[in-house]
């Protein structure tokens, strides 16, 4: 894709006047990096706050008579039960199972439901709910709003300072909060596995609020390039790469977006499948890998002891908080244990790796505020 | 010194041409976090090769400018990688090659030539 007809975000202006190395992202001219590299952001994210443009995800409100009730024809979440000011983490899936994209969908006030997908995959995804959930839900892009995530130990006391009722949120709260003079939609989450924040604002408003945010030397500019190496270290998997169609959330070690009523019920796209693999027969697993020697990265065959192929790395660095390569990848479940000593295969070469648990790095998510 | 498109530099003592990658080069990368560099008697050729350089992001390949045997690679960088960053064009060198063609060296670019093709990047 050329540059031309890359799309931009709000903030486009602010990462080329920060000296951000631009690359092509989901369809998006976005920031890999800024001046200070993957490696130093990464670390200033885990050490003081972190701010992320992550505008180009797909932001909508699913309203109708029962947007709660219609989402679950096509996600195995309890939706129904989603009380006003919370937000979970979910899986659209296919009728074979497959998760068709990761999101979050929360209530932070009466207007529906309100939904974020993976920027890669929005106009996908917004026209299978749209296909299958016709009749009963409509949906509302919001293509003029923005979306920044505000992440690591120190953004609960910045944002403080500028929206004081987000202070109230605990993990996967969402509220709309008037803040920065426009009406934001604040959630307390993100994808760094730390504190933090996610703020949808208006898109004319976005560029005054993200320099408003840098202004405090607490806060720096993150690219992309971090944002992955800190989900990594967080375990948390991203699509296109740990998950695809192809891929359940058994599978995936997200089996806790199954919600108990819906195991019990059975009644989303794939249930067959997925209720078989909740019973032990699951074809692979996902586990986390500490790896020795040159970093596994995506595409890395994963060898058990004797050398024979049994697995593949689906995404896989260096980890800048540990000082080592980690890697996350599928292999048999009988290999799938913490402990088991297996190899990667890394340009020709096998080198060692464990199965580790999951998250590499704690998370430190606020649950209780 | 010499340079290639590449970006790598190679100085040559006698016929050992000691290579590495250039500031230019180390800055694009960024933080370096592992170095494979090669073993002590691999023959290597003009543009095969020669030694894998890893971001946090990405792994990159570092070419050999010119043909030859390794006969020495930078121990330092197993444990000090970052040496690459920190000294691109001194410290953080590859390896060397004893080269069987010494006029081939002649040909690559000189300082003045490769301060101008990042000009013309």
């Amino acid at each position: 894709m050329s540059d031309e007809t890359l799309k931009l975000t709000p903030l486009h202006a602010a990462h080329l006047e920060a000296g951000a190395r631009m690359v092509p992202f989901a369809g998006y001219s976005m920031p890999v990096q800024y001046k200070d590299g993957v490696l130093k952001e990464h670390l200033w994210t885990r050490e003081s706050a972190g701010l992320f443009d992550v505008s180009h995800m797909g932001q909508a409100r699913l309203r109708g008579v029962s947007p709660l009730s219609a989402f679950e024809e096509v996600t195995p979440g309890d939706f129904i039960g989603l009380k006003p000011g919370k937000q979970r983490y979910s899986v659209l899936l296919n009728k074979k199972g497959g998760i068709i994209d990761d999101l979050m969908a929360g209530r932070p006030d009466d207007d529906g439901l309100f939904v974020v997908v993976n920027g890669a995959c929005k106009e996908n995804d917004f026209k299978v709910i749209d296909d299958e959930l016709a009749g009963q839900v409509r949906i509302d892009r919001l293509e003029d709003r923005a979306l920044m995530a505000l992440q690591g130990p120190k953004a609960a006391e910045v944002l403080a300072i500028h929206a004081p009722d987000a202070a109230k949120l605990a993990f996967m709260e969402t509220a709309a909060i008037p803040a920065f003079g426009v009406d934001a939609i604040i959630s307390r989450s993100g994808y760094t596995g730390e504190d933090g924040y996610e703020i949808s604002v208006p898109g004319e408003a976005a560029l005054r609020i993200w320099n408003t945010l840098l202004a405090d030397e607490r806060v720096r500019p993150i690219g992309l390039g971090a944002r992955d190496s800190l989900r990594l270290e967080a375990g948390l998997p991203l699509y296109g790469h740990d998950l695809d169609e192809t891929v359940s959330p058994i599978e995936a070690g997200l089996g806790f977006a199954v919600s108990k009523k819906r195991r019990d019920a059975r009644d989303f796209p794939g249930a067959s499948r997925i209720a078989a693999e909740l019973a032990g027969e699951v074809a692979r697993k996902a586990v986390g890998l500490k790896v020795e020697g040159a970093p596994a990265r995506e595409g890395a065959e994963i060898a058990d002891a004797e050398g024979k192929v049994v697995g593949v790395v689906t995404s896989g660095g260096f980890a800048p908080s540990l000082g080592y390569p980690i890697a996350l990848g599928f292999v048999p479940p009988s290999l799938a244990a913490a402990g088991t000593e297996l190899k990667v295969i890394v340009r020709g070469r096998a080198q060692a790796a464990q199965v580790v648990a999951t998250p590499f790095v704690p998370h430190r998510y606020v649950r209780k505020v | 010194m010499r340079f290639t498109k590449d970006h790598e530099w190679v100085a040559l003592d006698g016929d050992v041409a000691t290579i590495g990658i250039t500031a230019y080069a180390a800055e694009q990368l960024g933080d370096v976090v592992f170095v494979e560099t090669p073993e002590v008697g691999k023959t290597v050729s003009a543009g095969e090769g020669l030694a894998v350089v890893e971001s946090v992001k990405a792994a990159s390949d570092v070419y050999a400018p010119l043909s030859g045997e390794v006969v020495e690679a930078n121990a330092v960088l197993a444990d000090a990688p970052e040496t690459v960053n920190q000294a691109p064009e001194a410290g953080g060198w590859f390896a060397k090659v004893k080269i069987a063609d010494p006029s081939a060296y002649e040909a690559l670019m000189d300082r003045a030539a490769y301060d101008a093709f990042l000009e013309s990047l």
